[in-house]
Parts: C-alpha cells; sequence; structure tokens
C-alpha cells in the first residue's frame, strides 16, 4: 500500500497575522507557523493503515516555500518514510485549482493507491484539494472521513453527514480522502523519530506555478457587526461585574 | 442563462440553503438584471420542483435519472457538469452544505473552473464581480475574484443570505437530461444513519457554559462543570474539546453537533470558527471569557473579556456560590 499524505503548514491559532502594505496577503515574517491541523489526522490515518498492514509507505507531500520544510520534518518525524516538497518561490498559490494542478503534476506518475488530506486548510480555508486532486488523477474521492477501513482493493470510509448523521461508502482503489478532525489521537514524534527524519530523503521539486483562476483582491479585519460590551479590571472586579451582568442585564434568577 | 441554482434535497424538501441561494440569485439579478433558474434532480426532483416553481425564478430544470436517485459525489459532479455544459450559466450558486463540499470540487475539476467556496457576501463594481470569505479561521476577511471566463461555481456560507427573503413568484418547469452510466460512479453507499447518542439535548437549555480548547488540557474540565453546576447551566463544548476526548461528542456546539439558542451562552476559550458560530449565534447573550483579544468570537459576544479563564472560572463559581 503506497500513501501519500498531503499536509500545509498554516499560521498557528494564536499567531499573529499582520497584513501587509499592499492589502494582498500576510507579513510572513512576523507568522508563527505549525501543521494543519486536520492535515495531523490525516497523517494519523496513513500512519496506522501501514501499521495494520505491517507493509507499505508513507509518503509526505507538501507545497509552499523553504519554511515548509519544518511541518514536513515533523511528519517525517512521525513515521513518514519519506517527502516531496513542491517548493513555490514568493508566489504560494491562493488558488485551490492550482495547487492540485501542482500536487496532480509531481504525483501522477507515482502512482498512489490512496492520498489522504486534510479536510480544509486553516489559513485560506477552500477544502477542495483533496477532491480536485483525485478527479484530476482519476481517483474514487470521499470526504469528511471520521474512520477508515481497507478491505481487498477498496476502502470503506465512514464519511460525516449534516445533523449527526453518519454514512459508509465503499469505493475502489485508487482514492483520495479527506478526514475530518478528530478522526483518531494523531500521535507526538518520538526522541528516535525526531533522530530518525534527519536521515529520510526530501525530494525538492520546483515546477512552474501557472495563472491562477481566482486571486486574492483584498484581506482586511472583519468590522464587529454587533455592540460588545468589554469587561475589564482585576479578576476580582471582572467577576463582581459579570455577577452583575448576570443578575440585572440578562435576568438569570 | 445567468444563473443556475443548484438546489440540494433534504428528504423531499428544499434544503435551507437552496432557499438561501435563492435570495443570492434574485439579490444578484435586482442588482445586474440577470435570469436565473434553478435545478433540481434525484429521486424527489418532482416535489422540489413544486416547491421551486412558487419562487421568483425564471425556469426550474428536472434533471431526473436512475443513477441520481441517491447522491453519490461522482453521478452528481458529472450531471451538474452536462448540465453547465449545455445551459452556458455565467454564474453556478451553491450552498456550503457538507454535500458540496464533496462533490463540487469534481465539477471544479472536470471543467478547469475557480470554485469560489464559503462565500459570505457578493459585490459588483463596474464589470468585476468579487466574492468576500473568511479566512484564517474567521479572523481575518478576503476579497476575491474570479479570473478569465466563465462559468464562476459559487457557494454561500449558511445564513450569508436569508431563506426569509426569497421572493415567491412563479417559475415555469422544464424537463433536463444528461448521459450517465454506472462505470462513472466509483462509489457505493450505504444508508446515513445517526449514532446511539445517548447524549444530552442542548436544544431546550436556558443556559450553556461552554468550553473550547482554550481550557488548556483535561483536568481543567471539571473547572467549568463547576461554575455550569453553580449557574444551573448546561456544559457543551467547541469541537476540539472533543476531538481531544475531553467530552463526549454529544457535547459539541455547531455544525457537526448540536444548535442552540439559550437566554445565556457563556463562552469559555473557544475561538470561534465558524462552524461553532453557526451553531450557537442565536443565543440570546453571548459572554466570551478569551485571552486572545482577536479571537473571531468576540464579534458576535454581547460582553466580551479579555482573560484568562483559569483564573476567572474559579473565583466567579466561588463568587456564584457565596451567595
Amino acid at each position: 500500500m503506497k500513501i501519500a499524505v498531503l499536509v500545509k503548514q498554516v499560521p498557528g491559532a494564536e499567531s499573529p497575522l499582520p497584513i501587509v502594505s499592499s492589502q494582498d496577503w500576510l507579513d510572513e515574517s512576523q507568522v508563527a507557523y505549525i501543521m494543519n491541523e486536520s492535515d495531523n489526522y490525516a497523517l494519523e490515518e496513513a500512519l496506522q493503515i501501514r501499521e495494520k498492514n505491517n507493509d507499505g509507505e508513507v509518503v509526505v507531500v507538501s507545497l509552499g516555500p523553504d519554511r515548509t520544510q519544518k511541518v514536513i520534518r515533523e511528519a517525517l518525524s512521525k513515521g513518514a518514510d519519506r517527502a516531496i516538497h513542491i517548493q513555490t518561490e514568493g508566489n504560494y498559490p491562493t488558488d485551490p485549482l492550482v495547487g492540485a494542478s501542482l500536487f496532480a503534476e509531481t504525483l501522477k506518475d507515482e502512482s498512489f493507491d490512496l492520498i489522504f488530506s486534510g479536510l480544509q486548510s486553516d489559513d485560506l480555508g477552500f477544502g477542495q484539494t483533496g477532491v480536485i486532486l483525485g478527479e484530476l488523477l482519476g481517483m474514487s474521492t470521499a470526504t469528511l472521513a471520521m474512520s477508515t477501513e481497507i478491505l481487498d482493493n477498496k476502502i470503506k470510509v465512514k464519511r460525516e453527514l449534516e445533523a449527526g448523521y453518519f454514512q459508509w461508502v465503499t469505493m475502489s482503489l485508487p482514492a483520495s480522502i479527506s478526514v475530518q478532525s478528530g478522526c483518531n489521537t494523531p500521535r507526538y514524534p518520538s526522541l528516535k523519530g525526531i533522530m530518525g527524519a534527519k536521515k529520510k530523503e526530501i525530494k525538492v521539486l520546483t515546477p512552474a506555478v501557472v495563472d491562477q483562476n481566482q486571486s486574492i483582491k483584498k484581506i482586511y479585519a472583519p468590522n464587529s457587526s454587533k455592540e460588545t460590551v468589554m469587561v475589564e479590571g482585576s479578576v476580582d472586579q471582572i467577576v463582581e461585574k459579570l455577577l452583575n451582568i448576570f443578575r440585572n442585564e440578562i435576568k438569570i434568577t | 442563462m445567468d444563473i443556475l441554482i443548484i438546489i440540494e434535497d433534504n428528504n423531499g424538501k428544499i434544503h435551507r440553503m437552496g432557499l438561501e441561494s435563492i435570495t443570492a440569485a434574485q439579490h444578484m439579478s435586482d442588482k445586474l438584471g440577470l435570469s436565473a433558474s434553478v435545478l433540481v434532480m434525484g429521486k424527489n426532483a418532482d416535489s422540489l420542483a413544486s416547491e421551486a416553481s412558487a419562487y421568483d425564478m425564471d425556469e426550474v430544470l428536472v434533471l431526473k435519472h436512475d443513477l441520481l436517485n441517491e447522491y453519490s459525489s461522482d453521478g452528481y459532479a458529472e450531471a451538474v457538469t452536462q448540465i453547465i455544459d449545455s445551459e452556458s450559466p455565467t454564474y453556478v450558486l451553491f450552498g456550503h452544505s457538507y454535500q458540496v463540499r464533496d462533490y463540487v470540487p469534481k465539477i471544479s475539476a472536470k471543467l478547469m473552473q475557480p470554485f469560489l467556496a464559503d462565500s459570505i457576501a457578493i459585490h459588483f463594481d463596474e464589470n468585476n464581480v468579487s466574492l468576500t470569505k473568511q479566512m484564517f479561521n474567521a479572523k481575518l476577511l478576503s476579497d476575491i475574484n474570479p479570473n478569465g471566463d466563465a462559468p464562476y461555481l459559487i457557494s454561500f456560507q449558511s445564513a450569508s443570505f436569508l431563506s426569509d427573503d426569497a421572493k415567491a413568484g412563479s417559475a415555469s418547469l422544464r424537463e433536463a437530461s444528461v448521459t450517465l452510466d454506472s462505470s462513472m460512479i466509483k462509489t457505493d453507499s450505504e444508508e446515513p444513519f445517526k449514532e446511539s447518542s445517548g447524549g444530552v439535548d442542548l436544544t431546550a437549555a436556558e443556559l450553556i457554559v461552554s468550553v473550547g480548547r482554550g481550557i488548556g488540557k483535561e483536568e481543567n474540565i471539571p473547572m467549568v462543570q463547576d461554575l455550569a453546576e453553580a449557574l444551573g447551566a448546561e456544559i457543551s463544548s467547541s469541537r476540539p474539546v472533543v476531538d481531544s476526548g475531553w467530552l463526549p461528542p454529544s457535547y459539541q456546539v455547531g455544525s457537526s453537533g448540536q444548535a442552540v439558542s439559550p437566554k445565556m451562552y457563556l463562552a469559555l476559550g473557544i475561538s470561534g470558527a465558524i462552524q461553532h458560530v453557526v451553531g450557537m449565534k442565536a443565543s440570546k447573550n453571548i459572554v466570551v471569557i478569551n485571552k486572545d483579544p482577536e479571537a473571531p468570537i468576540f464579534e458576535i459576544a454581547d460582553y466580551g473579556i479579555v482573560g484568562d479563564l483559569l483564573e476567572i472560572v474559579p473565583k466567579l463559581t466561588e463568587a456564584i456560590q457565596s451567595k
């Protein structure tokens, strides 16, 4: 079983997000990057399948500038066997169709049985890359996967639907599956894993980025639509004010 | 054809987001003088068509095919792609439902045309259209332009337009057809099911204390339970807390959990990702405690406290108990 996992490096939940003066991207020098949350689950799902079958290869694939190698190393230290870094200088594609096309071009000759991705990135949040990639490579696709089961040359996926419903969907391999966060318990890298990761191969490719079908014109902070009463002071003062709000404003009895 | 709305079936009725898409299309028609039509498909196409024909639209396209009776991403993507090819709409509108996330990216790949997903607003200036989208976990907004020629696939986030605003009227029905064969459909789907919940029903709760990732670790959960008990409130959580196994899934509020509208929703250490916000923004009073002043949850807060919940919560519990 040959499995690719798409991982993306994105700003952490608590990172500052300063906007550059041209207003079309962030000042990346001030951003603290981490591995995209749902990609952790995609990686774990791939590692567990390899371990259960006691055979196969997990290849981590990431698109982005030099800094991206930090999350690639992290994935390798958790147990991925090797990596492919699709390096983009400067302009990281913000169009999922372009991003997925670059993945497709890179991966088409690798003949993966499975491609795992997180359901969406915590930066742009289009949630399309895994599906588009699967479609471009003629693979079966499924999204919002909560668990997976490998059958004979097939994969059975439990998908999350709306309003608390789920559904089992079975499809032939090769398949591109995007996973929902919470579908497993991602591991931490071991010390041995961290040491071993240094010797693992990272293949760097630098394809040309084609024209984008959609582009970001402007990034800005939202205006609050609601009047928010800010409660300030020491902890004791805040508690006192909150009690007052509970009693007299919200009228909790 | 200018605008084509793809309607989703919700057990024989139009999915709420389908009505919201009708409102969006009517808004675009009013602004730009465009014609707007609706596509319904699947085993409930007839009942969906009769419901859709009572809105102010040009036409309702009715598509029936044995291979579209049950949803499959391959079947639906191929069918809608063929309809787009034959009808040549400029804009194809969807609600950003779980089903749309599953199959519309395939259409984008088949047509090599952009899918402007999860938009919250649409703007027109001169001859350019732009879509507003939340990015970076809803902390920032961006305006996005499609480049090149139409068609443009666009999905709107839940509640970006209101279903109640959809104008009534009448639309004529027209049969549509596509060519599908079973070899195109690579998936085999079983019946949808609900997990035995055995959980809590938060939908009728008067007071809710809800906990997010900011609680830090499982050992801190009892602190929140103590506060809920002192207030006589139910406890709930955002997704990361459930994903970490700190509370069972039945406690989750949001798009994949319960939708609540209590008198007070006290959000502790919840950042306010849209998937959570859609489940609680109807609350009468939203009180937020979060140490990150930039957390998007503050945008919908009635009362906001920038501070450390681990310090505030125990003292608040104590103060309520001592009254």
